[in-house]
């Protein structure tokens, strides 16, 4: 076999891997892109029952009840806000370690019919006094966290955010 | 006085690395021995000030010396020994000074052993090893001294995240940054290369112990973080694709590639070109991963100490070595002889077929890493990124790289035929076919598993096959193929295991592809049903500990109504730094781990306290780790063959060699 043919055989063979690999990476990006919500975005526009999603925002004060089921399996209820809006959750699993109320949380799971997410998992972090991005995110885009007014404040305080206007998040469902 | 000796002696490194950068370079520039000769003794006294430095900081770990800021932040008295001395590199800066103590200490092999290496390369090798190690040590002084003081010094640190509080994670960055480290080195070879000119079979000689090595501890390191995680994270998984498991898999695959692509370098002094870009390839990978881990740009579960500061420093870095890097590539590769000339059908055919689908993975891993990211500064549009994207766009090039892989090894260099290696490979296809067709009948209609043990079948049978057919088992006496499979060079057994290994992981990870779960809330004394097995909960109860306390549950395992095991998982809290961990109770058994985590407890409606249990059945779950042990066994048994030996003989012998 000459140097040319050679080196025309391995240049097809590069263009094929490198055609099934872009071709692979966009069909798969096409249906397993997960887009991060804010309840605030929720509230403007509601993504259709049954696509996944990430909602983030702060596991609202008070609210985290772990009685009750969910298609036979513990569950516990607990709602997200961003300070102007809230999603109630339910969640189906051992919750993480560092799950405190009032403090920032990022869930995955889709709409159900009821309004009421439904959280396959709850993101964990290994440390206590991170924040999320997307959760910074959502805060400073619900006017609460203005980043030029400083640094964002200390997690433990992120309680005392949303009682200050509650009219302001009529809940959603009876739970 | 002890910090003060530590920062002193690493200042001193940094020192010594900018004149192990610079003379030996200068010096085969000009052809002067005497400045190549600097090289040597200035890397040696560089680790041994290295090594000073990061014992100080150990010291002041052990005695717990709180005007250490460093300390302070992540140590406490009340911690086990064992665990004040991990935690000296259980965080940024400490383990900063490892990564560099690695580093020096390679260099320091490479002075030490490289006695066979022309004078000139091993001078240009050491001066580029010197550079890396003079960046790294830049960004410790510049931006993460660990030595840093605060006065008056607090009672007592805050403690390390208990998460970290754990001998896998204790071992598993060492083993990680020697693999990362070790890939600094092939960069420096293929750098010096390069500066030279010229890459040779002795060039791929001395590349491929040394990657060989770097791949071996990175699929330890690998294996053992992704091992804490399954026990230590409670989620009952092994593999998450999360950003900063990415991190370390990059280099992995491009290692990966560079390891095989190196031995037709070798063999045939063919893909010399690809394999110094491979070179620095893997490196560049290592150091985005170090970037993308110390950086904190991406959003990760794996959260760690982030800082913008530390971010920008180690993005010049990589800006600086990587781009300069390429362009010496750019302008230099062309100087180089082209390859020899092989069939499509040949080893070397089988060996850029593996790179080629090892690199696309990397491709389709690196972009699905690094989207959100783009995407995020680009429109601000959030999005993750998560397992299903990378398992369905990984498994479709996973699949033939596999398949290859079997029959690779046993096609002859230069020029074979496929045809007489798949009819002796029939047994192991048959093999293959009938766990197939077994694990749909069994498991239910789950195709991907099916097609994971097909596979792994075929890898190990295949290995199995390739050495019956070196030892020439059926066509010589039983005896005499004994004798011939001792004989076997090591590194032959050493690809075999390998290439069995991946099987046996390949085995687990199908596995645990049919792994159940169920999510249970139980009053003491109540029992339910999981995996063919009653699971009584006896109670939960405190329990304190060294320096926590904890709610364990007492788990009764029946089988037929005798007890079979006890299972105990518990939720730890830590008062210092009030954080709270999951304790799973896994039961190993070769057929696979049964997993327990304890969840909340709650009343029911009876105002009984009940405690909700989640229970996994990971069928070969064990097996995942004990195949990525074999594989790093096989590349220590490559690495031992005595003629790869790092103290390789001089060049020309060598060359008189590979010609016989």
């Amino acid at each position: 076999m000459t140097r040319k043919k050679r080196r025309l055989y391995i240049l097809l063979l590069c263009a094929i891997g490198l055609g099934s690999a872009t071709a692979l990476t966009l069909t798969a990006f096409q249906d397993n892109l997960v887009f991060f919500r804010s309840p605030s975005d929720i509230a403007r526009e509601a993504p259709p029952p049954g696509r996944s999603f990430r909602l983030g925002g702060l596991v609202e004060a008070g609210s985290v009840q772990r009685q009750g089921e969910d298609q036979g399996r513990p569950a516990i209820h607990f709602r997200v806000t961003d300070g102007a809006h809230v999603v109630p959750v339910i969640f189906t699993g051992v919750l993480p370690d560092l799950f405190r109320e009032g403090q920032g949380v990022v869930t995955q799971g889709m709409m159900g019919a009821d309004g009421t997410f439904r959280a396959r998992e709850v993101l964990a972090r290994h440390d206590e006094t991170y924040m999320p991005p997307e959760v910074a995110d959502a805060l400073k885009r619900s006017g609460h966290w203005n980043p030029a007014q400083g640094a964002a404040p200390a997690p433990a305080t992120w309680n005392t955010l949303d009682p200050a206007r509650p009219q302001a998040n009529p809940p959603r469902s009876g739970s | 006085m002890i910090p003060e000796l530590g920062h002193f002696a690493l200042i001193l490194a940094a020192m010594l690395a900018i004149a192990q950068s610079g003379l030996p370079l200068w010096g085969a520039q000009r052809g002067d021995s005497r400045l190549m000769g600097a090289a040597a003794p200035l890397a040696l006294a560089g680790f041994v000030a290295i090594v000073i430095s990061f014992a100080a900081l150990i010291w002041s770990y052990a005695m717990n010396d709180t005007t250490v800021v460093n300390v302070v932040a992540n140590s406490h008295s009340a911690k086990p020994m064992l665990f004040k001395i991990t935690g000296t590199w259980g965080n940024h800066e400490g383990s900063m000074i490892l990564w560099v103590m690695v580093l020096a200490g390679c260099s320091a092999a490479v002075a030490g052993f490289g006695g066979g290496l022309p004078s000139a390369l091993q001078a240009r090798v050491l001066g580029v090893m010197g550079l890396i190690s003079l960046g790294f040590l830049a960004f410790i002084l510049f931006t993460s001294n660990p030595f840093e003081r605060i006065w008056p010094p607090p009672p007592d640190g805050q403690g390390l995240n208990p998460l970290l509080q754990d001998i896998g994670l204790a071992i598993h960055p060492p083993l990680l940054y020697l693999g990362y480290v070790g890939y600094a080195v092939t960069f420096a070879f293929a750098v010096a290369a390069l500066i030279e000119g010229r890459v040779d079979a002795a060039w791929g000689r001395w590349v491929r112990p040394w990657s060989l090595a770097a791949w071996s501890f990175l699929t330890m390191g690998i294996s053992i973080g992704s091992w804490w995680a399954y026990y230590e994270l409670g989620w009952g998984g092994y593999w998450f694709w999360d950003p900063v498991e990415n991190a370390s898999l990059l280099p992995w695959l491009a290692g990966t590639a560079l390891l095989h692509s190196a031995i037709v370098v070798e063999k045939r002094e063919a893909l010399k070109i690809w394999t110094v870009l491979l070179a620095l390839l893997a490196f560049a990978l290592s150091l985005l991963g170090t970037f993308l881990v110390r950086s904190g740009v991406l959003n990760s579960v794996h959260s760690f100490a982030s800082d913008p500061a530390r971010g920008i420093f180690i993005l010049c870095l990589l800006g600086i070595y990587i781009a300069g890097a390429f362009a010496l590539f750019a302008w230099r590769a062309p100087a180089m002889a082209p390859a020899g000339v092989f069939a499509p059908i040949s080893r070397e055919g089988g060996i850029v077929l593996n790179n080629l689908l090892l690199c696309s993975i990397t491709a389709v891993v690196l972009v699905g890493t690094l989207y959100p990211l783009f995407l995020d500064l680009l429109t601000g549009q959030m999005i993750s990124v998560g397992p299903p994207f990378f398992n369905s766009a990984t498994a479709p090039l996973a699949l033939p790289l596999v398949m290859g892989m079997a029959v690779g090894p046993m096609l002859a260099w230069k020029r074979a035929s496929l045809w007489p290696v798949l009819q002796r490979l029939w047994w192991a296809a048959c093999l293959a076919l009938l766990a197939f067709i077994l694990t749909l009948a069994l498991a239910g209609w789950h195709v991907l598993s099916a097609l994971g043990f097909a596979c792994a079948f075929w890898l190990i049978a295949g290995a199995a096959t390739d050495i019956a057919d070196r030892a020439g088992i059926g066509r010589t006496s039983l005896g005499n193929a004994w004798n011939r499979a001792r004989n076997l060079p090591r590194a032959a057994w050493g690809a075999a295991i390998a290439h069995a290994g991946m099987g046996v992981t390949i085995l687990g990870i199908s596995g645990m592809g049919l792994a159940t779960e169920k999510l249970v809330a139980v009053p003491p004394g109540g029992s339910t049903q999981f995996a063919g097995y009653e699971w009584r909960l006896e109670g939960v109860r405190d329990f304190i500990g060294p320096n926590f306390t904890a709610r364990k549950a007492t788990i009764t395992l029946l089988r037929d109504g005798s007890v079979v095991a006890v299972m105990e998982p518990s939720k730890r809290f830590f008062p210092t730094g009030r954080m709270t961990t999951t304790e799973a109770a896994i039961r190993t058994r070769p057929s696979g781990d049964l997993y327990a985590v304890l969840g909340e407890e709650r009343p029911n409606e009876a105002g009984v306290s009940e405690a909700v249990l989640r229970l996994h059945n990971n069928p070969l779950a064990p097996w995942i780790w004990l195949g990525a042990g074999i594989m790093a066994l096989g590349a220590a048994l490559s690495l031992s063959d005595r003629r790869i030996r790092i103290a390789a003989p001089a060049r020309r012998r060598k060359e008189a060699e590979v010609s016989a």
